[in-house]
């Protein structure tokens, strides 16, 4: 069977992953899945869960371990150290060599470190992987209490599984509030007022200088506001990067993360990157070069997946959307809110009385198009702002037909109304 | 320097343990039911003892529900569950389990270990019960009375805690406010206020085949003595599983009735809620799942024909209807009903299930034919049979008893004929469907791990598929725990319900109108291997 291809992946991510499983259906190509990490793939969103006591590792599996050698998906459990493009080889720990005709790169990200004083020390680490979060275990186990340093969504996280068990969290937030690098204003600061709802302490406007220990194991850092607090855990949340390093060496160009062209190919033939780790040379009109979120990933696991079984495509997402949970408020996005609006994008904000429900609509102030939503405990269905974004509906269709897109459950309380006429409250005391 | 102020003696411990409040709560409880297990030794306690037992065991689950949840901030509340012994099939789960089990064994073959004396007065646990049983029904207790009430306590006081836990969700609050009412109103008072009236003991929403004796013979004879109201019974129970439930189960999917009437989902749904997780999700266990309870389903058909056609025979001045034109038409009808499904859903049916439907029927009506041509008269003895080894093994003790082990649904899922009728009904001629959101899902597993009806939920939501299950009972917990927002329980137009063929949103559009193409073509089994 010399004529069968072999494709290899280095990662099993959902972006590593996702092209497995697309390859396997319209090829019969061999298909080899390395991972250091795990045996099986799981779902990292959900590491969390694991640590709160809702699920067990085995849940984390999307798929029974029957799947993969019914779809003929080969699972390596090993790490890669060396790529010889010329040889098409992969020099695996202890001695073994894997040939390749093609090569998926999809090795996702490490937790970024900004070089504090102390971060060496024990008891300071991120969550991205599997073995981050066995660390976490042991790093809290008679953990009186924990700072974490930044507010984004791998934060949070991380306060609310420090928070069921116990151990008071401090964050610090180097922006007026939280994840305010992505949201708006209003919005962040919103779902601040709700961690601190939660009973975490949440230092805004405040940086990390250096962390102190002793014995080797963290015990207090100091914040840029001069401020020094006891902590046995130090939490990194400052964002991730792409997990590159064992590249070093290799012909692969890298920058950030490995450069890749729309078609996902790196500047060697027959080698791709996907998910995390890739960098777009010419990323698409408002995306980003690096997206680190499940669903681009996955995205571009489907993407390669085609290209690699004949039929070229380029990564060409559709609208964009995301969505994340903080403690209790549910959030969604469909299109671009931008953080920072320009003069070509205006915002309106409504909540709720009881601060659990909120929207922001961005829309463009001149032709009053629909730009973007993030909507805070309040669902969303996907499809229909999707189509709306296509059909390039106006701010007013979208209040119109609010109803229509609402996605919560059953009986629950319906704001149609509420936000519709607070909307046309703001619009008159914006003209006043 | 600052350090935060709230520290805890407990902190960096998983969350297993109970609280001081809690302590004493499950204390109450227990104490509670101490008092009924001392009432065994015939001790002649006076009925303040029994109200005392009953108070005793509702404030102590309140207690405890309010401690575990009220303070916190509304929302999902599954902190714990993995690490707790009750809940993580640890000692306590299986001491609870082997109790319950003994107490089930005790309760169906020996009731005289109870107390229960049908020749003359009852004495230890049932004679405690006597007084309330008189107050309403003016007779005195029997096993079923106590059981009744435990019961009816049990979905009261659980149904409460299920309340707070679930209380930011209004689906699921609604929903447990049904199942209260309908146990406390139809399952427990309303049989009990006709019996007090001399009328035959009749709950409306205890459905045929789910209460496989509706049409045993001395039921048919109460019926037939009771005159009009007997009479009317008889009809609605006819009326409820041919006519009310296709109706219901249409608009609505099969969860108006398992998660929103029925008591046995009633107590699965409260007093069960702890253990949901604990079900099997493996696709050998839904292999299972299909087997036994399509198998159930064929039994109670042939033994509820054979008793009808033994009562037939027995009584044949009783009623109009001919024992033989009795046969001859329940062959017909099972007949037509399969004719139909065949001619309308056939495209719907896997390959296994066609199989299933054409073997069980074949069954079925050999079983018919040899009735006919044999005149059975052991109909009876079916009964029976099936009572003991259905109604009393499978739902009872296998069903409540191992809660604790293999989760609340376990006769629910695999045994319940009432959910086979309805479930086939839900997949073939409804408008439900749990709706997946687009390309929301994470594949988390919150879904499938919470699904007590051990569905693995997540592998049609990570796959942008809708969900519609036979056995789904709509209870709603995969969307409550779901956290991005990618589950919603609906009813809608029939065009686009069951969507094997979706793609996850959020590509290239070309590229995914190729990849629905790709899943069309490997979705069928000839054409490929590939198996997901």
């Amino acid at each position: 069977m010399s004529s069968t291809e072999h494709v290899v992946i280095i990662g099993n991510g959902v972006a590593g992953i996702t092209a497995a499983r697309h390859i396997r259906r319209i090829s019969n190509k061999k298909i080899t899945v390395i991972s250091a990490e795990s045996d099986y793939f799981f779902s990292r969103t959900a590491l969390m869960y694991v640590y709160m006591g809702h699920m067990k590792w085995e849940h984390l599996k999307p798929y029974e371990d029957w799947f993969w050698e019914e779809n003929r998906i080969e699972l390596k459990k090993a790490y890669v150290e060396k790529i010889e493009p010329a040889s098409k080889m992969l020099f695996l720990k202890g001695e073994e060599k894997m040939s390749y005709d093609k090569l998926i790169l999809a090795t996702g990200s490490v937790p970024r470190f900004l070089g504090w004083d102390g971060q060496e020390l024990k008891g300071v680490q991120g969550l991205v992987s599997k073995q981050d979060l066995e660390l976490l275990e042991d790093n809290t186990r008679n953990c009186k209490s924990a700072v974490i340093v930044g507010g984004g969504l791998i934060g949070v996280e991380l306060a609310e599984m420090l928070h069921t068990r116990n151990i008071p969290v401090t964050m610090l937030i180097r922006e007026k509030a939280s994840w305010q690098n992505v949201l708006p204003l209003q919005d962040a600061e919103f779902i601040s007022r709700h961690i601190q709802s939660q009973g975490i302490v949440l230092k805004h406007e405040t940086e990390l200088k250096k962390i102190n220990g002793t014995n080797g194991r963290v015990s207090s850092v100091n914040t840029s506001s001069g401020e020094e607090i006891n902590c046995n855990l130090l939490g990194v949340s400052v964002g991730v990067k792409p997990n590159i390093t064992f590249l070093k060496g290799t012909e692969i160009e890298t920058d950030m993360g490995i450069l890749v062209n729309p078609h996902l190919q790196t500047n060697i033939p027959d080698v791709y990157a996907i998910g995390d780790c890739a960098q777009h040379r010419e990323p698409q009109n408002g995306r980003k070069d690096i997206e680190a979120v499940w669903y681009t990933a996955r995205m571009m696991g489907e993407t390669v997946a085609q290209t690699i079984c004949g039929q070229t495509f380029k990564y060409k997402p559709g609208h964009w959307f995301n969505s994340a949970k903080f403690f209790n408020i549910e959030f969604q996005t469909y299109g671009l809110v931008n953080a920072e609006p320009g003069e070509d994008e205006k915002h309106f904000h409504w909540e709720n009385k009881e601060g659990e429900k909120a929207i922001t609509i961005a829309f463009d102030p001149a032709t009053s198009k629909f730009l973007g939503i993030n909507t805070f405990g309040i669902r969303m269905r996907h499809e229909v702002f999707d189509r709306w974004l296509t059909q390039q509906r106006d701010l007013e269709f979208i209040l119109r037909n609010f109803r229509e897109a609402n996605f919560d459950p059953e009986f629950y309380d319906r704001h149609e109304k509420e936000i519709f006429s607070s909307f046309k409250d703001q619009l008159a005391n914006s003209q006043t | 320097m600052s350090t935060p102020q709230n520290n805890m003696s407990l902190s960096g411990e998983a969350p297993a343990k109970l609280s001081t409040t809690q302590k004493v709560a499950t204390g109450l409880g227990w104490t509670g039911l101490f008092i009924l297990f001392l009432a065994l030794f015939n001790l002649e306690l006076p009925s303040a003892f029994l109200w005392s037992a009953l108070a005793l065991i509702s404030v102590g689950v309140i207690i405890f529900a309010n401690d575990l949840y009220m303070g916190k901030s509304a929302g999902v509340k599954n902190d714990g569950i993995w690490f707790r012994s009750m809940t993580a099939r640890g000692i306590l789960a299986w001491g609870t389990g082997i109790v319950l089990t003994m107490f089930y064994i005790v309760l169906y073959w020996f009731p005289q270990y109870l107390g229960h004396n049908p020749e003359g007065s009852n004495t230890g646990l049932i004679a405690l019960f006597d007084p309330l049983s008189r107050f309403i029904s003016g007779h005195a207790a029997s096993q079923w009375f106590v059981y009744g009430t435990l019961y009816t306590l049990a979905i009261l006081a659980f149904g409460y805690k299920f309340l707070l836990k679930y209380r930011h969700n209004k689906y699921e609050v609604l929903r447990t406010y049904s199942v209260m009412f309908f146990q406390l109103g139809f399952a427990f008072l309303i049989p009990e206020i006709l019996m007090r009236l001399n009328q035959p003991y009749f709950n409306p929403v205890n459905i045929w085949p789910l209460n496989y004796d509706l049409f045993a013979g001395y039921k048919l004879s109460e019926f037939f003595s009771a005159g009009n109201i007997g009479l009317l019974m008889l009809f609605f129970g006819i009326a409820s599983i041919f006519v009310i439930t296709p109706i219901l189960t249409y608009f609505y999917g099969k969860r108006w009735y398992c998660s929103w009437v029925c008591g046995c989902g009633g107590l699965a749904e409260t007093a069960g809620d702890p253990y949901r997780h604990l079900s099997d999700k493996s696709r050998a266990s839904w292999k299972f799942e299909r087997y036994i309870i399509h198998t159930v389903l064929v039994l109670v058909v042939i033994m509820t024909i054979a008793v009808v056609y033994s009562f037939l025979n027995e009584n044949p001045e009783q009623f109009w209807l001919d024992k033989n034109v009795f046969l001859l038409g329940s062959a017909a009808f099972l007949v037509l009903l399969f004719g139909l499904i065949w001619i309308f859903k056939r495209h719907r049916l896997a390959r296994d299930a066609k199989k299933g439907a054409i073997i069980s029927l074949s069954i079925v009506l050999a079983i018919i034919a040899a009735f006919y041509f044999s005149g059975m008269t052991y109909g009876y003895l079916l009964r029976q049979w099936y009572g003991f080894l259905i109604g009393a093994a499978f739902s009872g003790v296998i069903g409540v008893g191992f809660y604790p082990i293999f989760g609340n649904r376990v006769w629910c899922r695999f045994g319940c004929p009432m959910a086979a009728v309805l479930g086939m009904q839900q997949r073939l001629f409804s408008k439900f469907r749990i709706t997946t959101n687009g390309g929301q899902c994470i594949s988390c597993g919150n879904c499938s791990t919470y699904c007590e009806m051990g569905i693995d939920v997540r592998a049609y939501a990570q796959k942008g598929e809708n969900i519609v299950r036979s056995s789904c009972v709509g209870c709603g917990i995969c969307s409550a725990v779901c956290p991005r927002g990618v589950l919603k329980l609906e009813n809608g137009p029939l065009d686009g319900r069951i969507n094997g063929d979706a793609v996850l949103l959020g590509n290239d559009v070309d590229l995914l109108d190729l990849i629905q193409q790709q899943k069309k073509v490997t979705r069928d089994p000839k054409s490929s291997h590939f198996n997901s």
